[in-house]
């Protein structure tokens, strides 16, 4: 469903983000990238949304070459970027053009994330879970095949975090759109996907690609999940003294 | 995830200045008076100041000389007539400046290429003290109308423009981002997200536009009129009577406080989304 053939990202300034990314997630498969910050992490899943171009090689995802932003992508970013003079309806249904806050759909994907009494107030009356939330249900209101999600729930506090990493695989089982998941957070990448794809150096690169064969919902204990957690942090480890050494 | 939360408040939000409720209008009342409070004070010591003797009454002539002054002016219908004049100057200008900011405002904030174009210009144009424009607009456009609506369109267009384009300059980059993911065109995208992320900063630039506007009509008045508020105050200037003088000082302050709110109140109708700073004892 994504595909990266031989990508390399420079940015104008003249820095090489990444380079040699060869990666692929198949349809309905849910893929964490984690990595040391600066590792062109966010990168990668902007050459997928179409918001930046690849320098060489090829992003394709549902069997199209990316170019340019496209409607079979839902982007859930950092921040919520809800406009704040929408109600939360008008939120959801901004992608959709004007008139269609009152549709089946968008009262549907609202009552997914749990908002429904929310519906008409403002992002300013929403707690930041909350506001996260309508921006997930902004990105599904379409139903595109592909979701991706770039640090999503790391402005949040730990508790919220846990609850909306519970509450984002209810909201996946109901169409399990393809996901790709940016995160810094190892529990979080564990918990939520089917593989962990480690990003480290500068240039980033692939360093190691994980299999999570846990059943869904895990739980944070258990040896499987703390051998999987050395590992991702051992790989995390080594890709950085790589860096601190290639940067001496 | 359980839906036992309740939310803060289930109904519409409501735009202020409309209360729909008693309390809430008696709050407004309260506020209202409170700000009555030191103009009133003020007059009433002008006015014992003058009864007095304290004051001399020949050049600065009391409230109640003002009053009947204003009196006068209304009962023969010249004081409408005046006003009118001007007002409608005002909001003549104000349209045009207004209209002419907003789009090369819009222009040159959107566009890097056309503000890199056009700004520097019209920043450099915009030192020139906009009164010195006069002699010239008279020369090109006679002493009527349309040379004091155009000094008014110009005073009006530079805060119009500024603030607009400066407001547009610094949408959070994040939501145009949003928009992008959405495909918009650049209408599409001022339209439904940077005009109206603009609009709260957009209105005070309105504001001031207004404000100035009403600062030039009476430079343009004062320099060749018949009638309007302007042509009032020269007039007393010349017949000796400090009482027109003010009372035509009144009515500008009372014409433009009337227009500002106007504005603002329609203002507050677009706004009322913020998630601003909310003043101690004010209420939301």
């Amino acid at each position: 469903m994504i595909e990266l053939i031989s990508v390399e990202k420079r940015f104008a300034t003249g820095l090489l983000a990444v380079s040699d990314i060869d990666l692929r997630v198949s349809e309905h498969e849910i893929v964490a990238v984690i990595g040391p910050s600066g590792c062109g992490k966010s990168t990668i899943l902007r050459l997928i949304a179409g918001l930046e171009e690849p320098t060489s090689g090829t992003a394709r995802v549902a069997g199209h070459d990316v170019h340019g932003p496209d409607q079979s992508v839902g982007i859930v970013f950092q921040q919520p970027r809800l406009m704040p003079w929408l109600t939360v309806e008008r939120n959801v249904a901004f992608g959709l053009g004007s008139g269609h806050e009152s549709s089946p759909e968008v009262a549907e994907v609202i009552a997914k994330v749990g908002l429904t009494p929310f519906a008409k107030a403002l992002p300013r009356e929403l707690s930041g879970g909350m506001a996260q939330r309508v921006a997930i249900a902004r990105a599904l209101v379409t139903r595109p095949p592909v979701l991706l999600l770039d640090e999503p729930f790391s402005a949040l506090d730990a508790f919220t975090r846990i609850d909306l990493q519970t509450h984002l695989l209810e909201v996946w089982s109901w169409y399990r759109p393809t996901t790709f998941l940016v995160t810094h957070d190892i529990d979080e990448a564990l918990t939520l996907a089917d593989r962990v794809i480690v990003l480290g150096g500068s240039p980033g690169t692939i360093r190691a690609d994980i299999s999570v064969d846990l059943e869904r919902p895990r739980s944070r204990t258990g040896t499987t999940f703390h051998r999987l957690q050395d590992r991702a942090m051992a790989e995390l480890g080594r890709s950085r003294v790589e860096a601190e050494s290639s940067a001496s | 995830m359980t839906g036992t939360i309740t939310p803060p408040s289930l109904r519409e939000p409501k735009a202020p200045g409309e209360p729909n409720r008693p309390k809430e209008r008696r709050r407004r009342l309260g506020r209202v008076g409170l700000g009555l409070i030191v103009p009133i004070a003020a007059l009433a010591l002008w006015e014992l100041g003058a009864i007095a003797g304290v004051v001399s009454t020949r050049l600065i002539p009391p409230p109640s000389a003002i009053a009947a002054t204003l009196g006068d002016l209304a009962s023969d219908g010249a004081l409408w007539a005046h006003s009118l004049a001007t007002t409608l100057r005002v909001l003549a200008g104000f349209a045009l400046g207004a209209f002419v900011g907003t789009v090369l405002g819009a222009a040159t904030g959107v566009s890097q290429r056309f503000g890199t174009l056009f700004d520097p210009t019209l920043q450099a144009l915009r030192n020139i003290p906009s009164i010195a424009w006069t002699p010239l607009f008279i020369l090109w456009f006679g002493i009527f109308e349309t040379s004091k609506v155009l000094m008014i369109a110009l005073g009006v267009f530079f805060p119009v423009y500024l603030t607009f384009s400066g407001a547009i300059a610094s949408v959070d980059r994040g939501l145009v981002e949003v928009g992008r993911v959405y495909g918009f065109n650049t209408y599409t995208l001022i339209r439904r997200i940077l005009f109206p992320a603009s609009l709260p900063t957009y209105v005070i630039g309105l504001r001031n536009g207004l404000g100035l506007g009403w600062m030039f009509v009476v430079a343009a008045e004062f320099l060749g009129a018949s009638e309007g508020l302007g042509y009032l105050l020269v007039d007393g200037q010349q017949t000796g009577r400090p009482s027109v003088i003010i009372a035509s000082i009144a009515m500008f302050a009372l014409l433009g406080k009337l227009t500002d709110h106007v504005l603002a109140s329609v203002g507050a109708r677009f706004t009322y989304w913020q998630d601003g700073f909310v003043r101690e004892g004010a209420t939301r």
